[in-house]
């Protein structure tokens, strides 16, 4: 029997912004209302998240404005320190060193080699100062490539698959709608071949026609590649279109978890079902 | 008072050359690592050299022989003030002649004369962080540094190939030190990039407003960043002779002839040139 790794696991992850108090860190169902300490003004972003993302698969995390969905992808880019928590990448010490205790430079390595992400905001994702084409050689020149007939050639392969008109390689991504910045952007993360993507509402605040575009181009990409990924949205029906499995996130908890299609068919927790008969 | 009037020797109080000279020390042990000190007023403006200005008050003594060079002229405004300033507050010799040197202060060029383990030569710096282009804050940038991580220098290297097909044009081109620290060389041309590399004397660069100084010591290994498929170029200068010493291969000022509309070439570096000049009529 072959047993194949995770790509990615987590395991119990916390964040708070503020260091808590007794009554929240002992009686957190008491003591928080939403994922706010009423005594300490305390946030707990995330509390106790676990979950496992498989070769080829994508996990969907869905919830409200300010449940922590970001949060869960900026502790894993480590753009954001959790404040408890393990996290495994197969692809990294076959999956045996938590990526949070790695130092400073291994994160960097971590995140220039194996991970890929897209920002909710464009702005943090891109310089808008560069050119299109230097905004994805830097993930390859950060994981130190020093070649650059190579990472233009490699960024012109991403833009024709991303559906960029080459010609325009040259422009800044300021230059671009909301859709061909999210496109850039997913460009620029596939550029290392990651084993997974982390993709922060790549399709929040896009035309309906522009989204249909960005959501072919990720189902696409997931043909074509078979990278896995994490798929972020505060939209159902975005998460229902793409997700194999999904988290359901609340005050920076899991209320539910389970395969796409039986959560849509058949929500257990209140707020899923909320949430789902939303959409009908 | 010293006998130089109301002013200490060299300008600056002994306290505040003590401060710079350690600041210096540190910068010498860690090339091209840019150490803070505490910048101090002085009587030229800020952006016109306060920097080199306080490093060459705090390491000059009664016998050193000073020259001070802008953008290859010793004659320039700006050059004849601070050689004032420091003749009035100190009394030593100034000399054009790159040999007669001790200690060479000098904006946006490195003298062509090759310079030996007696001289200092002290770089005026405006922008010190070859890392602020890409990222403006400076706690950032430091981290970048800790963290060797010159990803940031290395993209605007790549913007630039992108837009110009190639990196022959811009002055400052960052350099590695000791295979280390990436700095910015001030804005020399790339010509001069090179006499950083292995040079006998040590070289001290200081940023007034921003508050650093930064060192070369003497064969230290410095080079220029480039990817290996744009290998390091310096401007062109073939084809290029000084109409008036006759040199060549050395960076040239173009000179618009207004009487017969066409271009002539003259050494930027005028003491140089002069002394070409010099040993030509000697000859003849
Ligand atoms: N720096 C911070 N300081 C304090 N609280 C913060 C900070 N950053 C995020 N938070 C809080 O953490 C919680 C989770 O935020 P997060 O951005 O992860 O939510 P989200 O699910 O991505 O929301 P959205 O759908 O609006 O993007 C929110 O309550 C947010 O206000
Ligand atoms: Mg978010
Ligand atoms: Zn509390």
């Amino acid at each position: 029997m072959t047993t194949t790794l995770p790509v990615l696991t987590v395991d119990d992850l916390s964040k708070r912004y503020g260091s808590g108090c007794a009554a929240c860190r002992d009686h957190a169902e008491t003591a928080l209302q939403g994922n706010t300490c009423r005594h300490c003004g305390t946030v707990h972003a995330l509390s106790g998240v676990s979950f496992e993302v498989h070769p080829g698969e994508v996990l969907g995390i869905v919830g409200e404005s300010g449940s922590g969905k970001s949060t869960i992808l900026n502790c894993l880019y480590f753009d954001e320190e959790p404040t408890s928590g393990h996290a495994y990448l197969a692809a990294y010490e076959r999956g045996a060193a938590d990526l949070w205790t790695a130092s400073g430079e291994r994160r960097r390595w971590i995140r220039n080699h194996l991970l890929g992400k897209v920002y909710q905001n464009p702005m943090l994702g891109l310089n808008m100062d560069f050119s299109s084409v230097a905004n994805i050689a830097e993930k390859m020149i950060a994981a130190n490539d020093r070649h650059v007939g190579r990472m233009e050639a490699r960024a012109r392969v991403l833009l024709e698959h991303t559906r960029i008109p080459t010609h325009r390689m040259k422009t800044s991504p300021r230059q671009f709608s909301g859709g061909m910045q999210q496109r850039v952007q997913i460009a620029k993360a596939l550029s290392n071949e990651p084993p997974i993507l982390l993709l922060d509402e790549v399709t929040t605040g896009l035309d309906l026609s522009v989204q249909a575009r960005v959501l072919d181009l990720i189902k696409q990409i997931r043909r074509d590649v078979g990278v896995a990924m994490i798929l972020v949205s505060h939209d159902l029906a975005v998460i229902r279109m793409l997700a194999d499995r999904t988290i359901v996130m609340r005050d920076g908890r899991q209320v539910e978890a389970g395969l796409t299609d039986q959560i849509m068919e058949d929500p257990q927790h209140p707020y899923t079902q909320e949430l789902v008969y939303s959409l009908l | 008072m010293s006998r130089h009037g109301t002013y200490n020797f060299a300008f600056l109080d002994e306290g505040s050359k003590r401060e710079i000279r350690r600041a210096t020390l540190k910068a010498i042990a860690i090339p091209g690592y840019q150490v803070p000190f505490a910048s101090r007023e002085m009587p030229i403006a800020r952006g016109w050299g306060t920097g080199g200005l306080q490093l060459t008050l705090s390491l000059i003594g009664p016998d050193d022989t000073l020259k001070v060079i802008d953008q290859g002229t010793d004659e320039s405004v700006n050059a004849v003030n601070i050689k004032a300033l420091i003749r009035s507050t100190t009394g030593v010799t100034t000399s054009d002649d790159t040999a007669e040197a001790t200690l060479i202060q000098s904006r946006h060029r490195i003298p062509d004369k090759p310079l030996r383990p007696d001289q200092i030569l002290i770089l005026q710096v405006p922008i010190p962080e070859p890392l602020r282009f890409v990222e403006p804050r400076e706690e950032v940038t430091r981290r970048l540094h800790a963290e060797r991580d010159y990803t940031g220098a290395y993209v605007l290297l790549f913007e630039q190939i992108m837009r110009h097909g190639d990196v022959t044009t811009g002055a400052d081109p960052p350099v590695e030190v000791h295979d280390r620290y990436v700095m910015a060389p001030s804005p020399i041309p790339r010509i001069d990039n090179p006499k950083m590399d292995h040079g006998d004397a040590l070289i001290l660069l200081g940023a007034g407003r921003e508050k650093k100084i930064y060192a070369v010591p003497p064969h230290t290994r410095v080079t220029s960043l480039a990817f290996d498929d744009h290998p390091f170029r310096s401007e062109d200068v073939d084809g290029r002779t000084c109409a008036l010493c006759g040199a060549e291969g050395v960076f040239m000022d173009e000179i618009q002839d207004a009487q017969h509309g066409g271009t002539t070439f003259r050494c930027n570096d005028t003491s140089e040139c002069l002394a070409r000049m010099n040993a030509r009529a000697r000859a003849s």
